[in-house]
């Protein structure tokens, strides 16, 4: 039981790490340019693919370095010859503009790499155990990532708290205009941020692929998550991004490890589930079985309890 | 009279239209186009009407289409006398319910969280509906029998013909009905709600009420197609209520135009058209469509619906030469575009075979001409065609410019003699 809980709780610390590496840049896009990518989960899928093409020609580990540089080129030039000019029609279109985006991702990735899983594996290098946790071999290759995770994270915030360059941003965060009329060139702000933030999506692709699997549904699969991590947190908060991901991380993580369905818990007080019609499925269905959709009902729990999100602030 | 004249023609419109179409695979898209007009004119209530984006509208399609092959079923197997053409009014019960039920939720917030929320919901209630399979079937979905309801003046709606004119008669009574609700306070409160909420509330309405109270209606119409497609198709399964059909609806609305509430219409028939013929010609439709999507979005945001208002002046000015002219420089654009549209089309369809097919040899057929996808000679051609087709497109821009300039300057300077 012990053992349950350790594992789960590394696993869901974990997973909430790479969601916060993706919800991290998409609130920092949010925050500055008004925008919710759409697309974001589509550049985690890119940096999980770029790191896997690159990998075969060079290697593990220039391809972690190589792959969310790209990676961000493209969300740079996507910003700057896209995303911009779509500005001057709205928000409606710059949100449809980043959905028809995530979309074309989907199929010109299917149409490269094909509709099956990519062969990415975790590099020989990383391919042992770290440490054993009561009788389960822990992966070095998790620590890895989680140690990764980390150091990113550190690095984001000495660079926006003690550079030059974070403490535009961080202006630029809540008063573009006055930044652009204090001289800043607030258009190449917008660019590097986009940049940075796709290219941390990138980053957790590449770490992400050899664990999860490398597909092109992955994008799919995660982008609504994601996106119920940053109303959870709260729409702009980077500190309820971060509650947020490891909210659910742990909560999913958890999840899939109990097996109890309403139907045990009331038979053992002994009222006994009804036999067949609409309710026999929600009577007899585990919890396990109900982990990918708990987010979902996060979600609804937070919007009737706590409409703006955990640490949001006033709808602007 | 004057105002029933338009919605009479497209009564008859609708009821001649598969003696000029008579073959069968047209009678059938026929009978999807009509169930799309209903849905995307829906959605068009929300997003048009309202401001409201919504990524998971299929939810309420998909619910009414799984109530009303549900009760299908009940009729036939308590051999209930409810004719065929009623199923409609469960599915719009069904879509009001839950977007009564769900609305509530979603409609707290507005603008962008909305739209997640809707996203978020829509995965809810898809990814339920392969967890609850005694509603919703599980992966084979639910089937029923549309012959075996009672049968009225003797039709038992078997042959395609009959299940086309119901879906024609339901599609013209929800086009009535959606576009006199546009004509109501209710439908001008919601415009008041999309343009400026802080203000309607000034003026004494609640917006989060008038957001709640469209959201219902949208759903009804959409439960209402989601049934007629399941009488259409005898089959409802949960891809109805997924992501996929749900990014359909707002491709075709979008595409189409929000502006007017004649553009999601136009929108549907496109995007059914397309994703019939085109999935016919090339294995990836799908990139095209989303290609076309996202040059819409960058470049006629109005949508199709737009460009054909925004020469409504010319219209209202009988300004008929400078129109000809206007035309004659459209095609003169239109010439190099298409030179671009087939290089960029031979890059893709190469890029495709090359990758994915590669299996199947170098050789492809390309417009009817066979080509060897690894030779230099079809790569030099498409890149040939994409540069220089774009580079003369550039060259005609200020053509058309110019020609824009003068039809609209003599449809102002005509009006103004008025």
């Amino acid at each position: 039981m012990l053992e349950l809980v350790t594992i789960s709780a590394l696993n869901g610390v974990l997973y909430g790490m790479l969601l916060f590496l993706m919800a991290s840049g998409l609130t920092l896009i949010f925050s500055m340019m008004g925008v919710l990518n759409f697309a974001h989960a589509s550049f985690y899928m890119l940096g999980a693919f770029f790191g896997f093409q690159i990998g075969q020609l060079l290697g593990f580990w220039p391809a972690f370095v190589l792959a969310p540089v790209l990676v961000g080129g493209i969300g740079a030039l996507i910003e700057r010859y896209g995303l911009r000019h779509v500005h001057r029609h709205g928000p409606v279109a710059e949100l449809l503009f980043t959905f028809g985006l995530a979309f074309v991702i989907e199929e010109v990735v299917q149409m490269i790499w094909g509709k099956g899983p990519a062969d990415y594996r975790v590099p020989p290098s990383l391919d042992f155990s770290a440490f054993t946790v009561f009788s389960t071999n822990y992966p070095a290759y998790k620590m890895f990532e989680l140690l990764t995770a980390i150091a990113i994270f550190a690095v984001l915030l000495a660079v926006l708290t003690r550079t030059r360059v974070g403490l535009i941003i961080q202006a630029a965060l809540t008063h573009p205009n006055m930044v652009a009329m204090l001289g800043h060139n607030v258009p190449r702000v917008f660019m590097l941020t986009f940049g940075v933030g796709t290219g941390l999506a990138a980053i957790a692709g590449v770490i992400a692929g050899p664990a999860l699997v490398t597909q092109s549904n992955m994008a799919g699969a995660l982008g609504p998550i994601l996106f119920v991590v940053v109303v959870l947190g709260g729409l702009g908060s980077l500190a309820g991004a971060f509650v947020a991901s490891l909210l659910i991380g742990l909560v999913q993580t958890f999840a899939v490890a109990i097996n109890l369905s309403i139907a045990d818990v009331l038979g053992g007080i002994g009222v006994a589930p009804p036999t067949a019609g609409a309710l026999f499925d929600l009577w007899n269905v585990t919890v396990a079985e109900i982990a990918p959709i708990i987010p979902y009902l996060l979600l609804v729990l937070i919007l009737i309890f706590r409409p703006t999100g955990l640490m949001g602030t006033r709808e602007h | 009279m004057r105002l029933a004249a338009p919605w009479i023609a497209l009564a008859i419109a609708f009821a001649f239209l598969p003696m000029i179409f008579t073959s069968g695979s047209a009678l059938t898209m026929l009978s999807l186009m009509g169930i799309m007009i209903v849905f995307a004119c829906s959605y068009n209530m929300l997003l048009g009407e309202t401001g409201m984006l919504s990524f998971g509208h299929a939810v309420y399609y998909g619910l009414g289409g799984f109530l009303a092959v549900h009760a299908m079923n009940t009729v036939i197997r308590d051999a209930l006398p409810v004719p065929l053409f009623l199923i409609p009014l469960v599915g719009g019960f069904s879509g009001l319910l839950f977007g009564i039920i769900f609305g509530s939720v979603s409609t707290r917030r507005a603008g962008t969280a909305f739209a997640m929320i809707s996203l978020g919901l829509g995965e809810l209630v898809a990814s339920s509906s392969l967890i609850l399979r005694g509603f919703f079937g599980g992966e084979e979905g639910v089937s029923s029998n549309r012959t075996k309801l009672l049968r009225v003046f003797g039709l038992n709606f078997g042959p395609q013909i009959e299940v086309y004119y119901l879906i024609a008669a339901w599609c013209l009574l929800c086009m009535v009905a959606m576009y006199a609700l546009r004509c109501t306070p209710l439908g001008r409160m919601c415009n008041a709600v999309r343009e400026n909420p802080e203000r309607a509330q000034f003026v004494g309405y609640n917006p989060r009420t008038v957001r709640f109270i469209a959201f219902s209606l949208a759903g009804l119409f959409a439960g209402v197609a989601g049934a007629l497609a399941a009488v259409n198709f005898e089959l409802v399964n949960s891809a109805a209520v997924g992501a996929g059909q749900s990014g359909l609806v707002l491709l075709a609305a979008y595409i189409g135009g929000i502006g007017n509430f004649i553009g999601p219409v136009i929108g549907a028939v496109l995007v059914t058209w397309l994703e019939v013929m085109l999935s016919d010609v090339t294995d990836v439709w799908q990139l095209y469509f989303g290609l076309l999507f996202v040059g819409m979005v960058m470049f006629a945001p109005t949508g199709i619906g737009g460009l054909v208002t925004m020469h409504e002046p010319l219209w209202q000015a009988r300004a008929y030469g400078s129109m000809l002219r206007l035309a004659l420089a459209y095609l003169v654009a239109l010439a190099p575009a298409l030179v671009l549209l087939a290089g960029l089309i031979m890059v893709i369809e190469m890029s495709y075979h090359l990758s994915v097919k590669g299996y199947e040899g170098a050789a492809m057929l390309l417009f009817h001409v066979p080509l060897d996808a690894t030779s230099v000679l079809p790569w030099a051609l498409a890149a040939v065609l994409s540069a220089g087709g774009f580079w003369l497109f550039r060259l005609t821009w200020p053509i058309v410019g110019a020609a824009w300039h003068e039809a609209f300057t003599q449809a102002h300077a005509a009006g103004q003699a008025k």
